[in-house]
């Protein structure tokens, strides 16, 4: 059992993904988490402001349900299939989060500077939250796709397009984790 | 048949994703500080078996599950839009940690403060929506 409940190495979740990917080729689908909040956008409405949401929705439920798979995935893994070993980060990243005044580094998958409902109840947590989410969702509609479409699906299927996205994720990543982050904390 | 595949699909998903570790924002950070080989051995291992895939797929030209062939729609050639767009989803990627399936999966974990994120990413993809017609691409 300890297989399972221990972390998975890279080696055999990268291939894992790869799967999740093919099966949705297979299905006559694609790969792309990121359609699905323009379907939310359009079933909250938004396409009487923009004929962007015009479109029918249920031809897009097949990814909702991809959605709400992750949902009880993610729910199956952290309550039925995990240990409580913490993140194995490399100790000059856990310095680095020591000198934000970050503690119980890797014990859980999200920092409780960032996700605890006591640092969402600030200004600065909520705006960090929220900046935070407006950038990817801006972001991937702007580039057409997220990591699943782009850095997944685009790369495996060897499209330039996706290339160029992926650079943009890791110049977006590098500004913000080198000189943005240090600023916040 | 016809829904519970996608569900499974996501099920497979999310649980691959938390036990990798691929949806923790320490990952992430210690990704961008390139200490640690753990989240490139992630990317690189899905998209090297990803191009043997769909090698395989294109090769056998495969069909799909309902019998047509697999196309995976080419996108527009630009640089623009994927260069500017991606360095605004890389800035929230690396602040809020999460990626748009990620976000989906840490709800499950019992993360609720997601939520902001997530209602966050939908304003974001709802401005762009409004305002697309009028910046380059």
């Amino acid at each position: 059992m300890d297989v399972i409940l221990d972390p998975w190495p890279w080696y055999v979740s990268g291939p894992l993904i790869a799967l999740v990917m093919f099966l949705l080729v297979y299905f006559g689908k694609t790969f792309g988490m990121s359609s699905n909040l323009r379907t939310f956008c359009t079933l909250a409405g938004a396409g009487r402001r923009s004929t962007f949401f015009n479109f029918n929705w249920r031809d897009q439920k097949w990814n909702l349900l991809v959605v709400l798979g992750a949902i009880i995935g993610g729910f199956i893994a952290h309550f039925f299939l995990s240990n409580d070993t913490p993140i194995q980060l490399n100790p000059s990243t856990m310095v680095k989060l020591e000198t934000f005044g970050f503690s119980n580094i890797g014990e859980t998958l999200l920092p409780k500077e960032i996700y605890s409902w006591e640092a969402v109840l600030s200004l600065k947590g909520l705006l960090i939250l929220m900046g935070g989410g407006f950038l990817v969702g801006f972001g991937t509609r702007y580039a057409g796709g997220c990591t699943s479409g782009h850095a997944i699906t685009g790369l495996s299927n060897l499209q330039v397009p996706s290339l160029i996205a992926v650079t943009g994720f890791f110049i977006g990543g590098l500004v913000m984790t080198h000189f943005i982050l240090p600023l916040l904390f | 048949m016809k829904y519970l595949k996608f569900i499974l699909t996501g099920i497979l998903f999310g649980i691959v994703l938390v036990k990798s570790e691929a949806v923790s924002w320490y990952r992430i950070y210690e990704m961008f500080h390139f200490d640690s080989f753990h989240m490139y051995g992630i990317i690189g291992s899905a998209v090297f078996t990803g191009i043997l895939l769909l090698q395989f797929v294109k090769a056998k030209n495969l069909n799909s599950i309902e019998g047509k062939p697999i196309n995976i729609p080419n996108k527009a050639r630009s640089v623009t839009r994927y260069l500017v767009g991606g360095s605004i989803f890389g800035l929230g990627w690396a602040l809020a940690g999460a990626c748009p399936g990620p976000m989906y999966i840490l709800l499950g974990t019992g993360v609720f403060s997601m939520l902001i994120v997530i209602a966050a990413a939908m304003l974001g993809t709802f401005v762009y929506g409004v305002i697309s017609d009028k910046i380059p691409h």
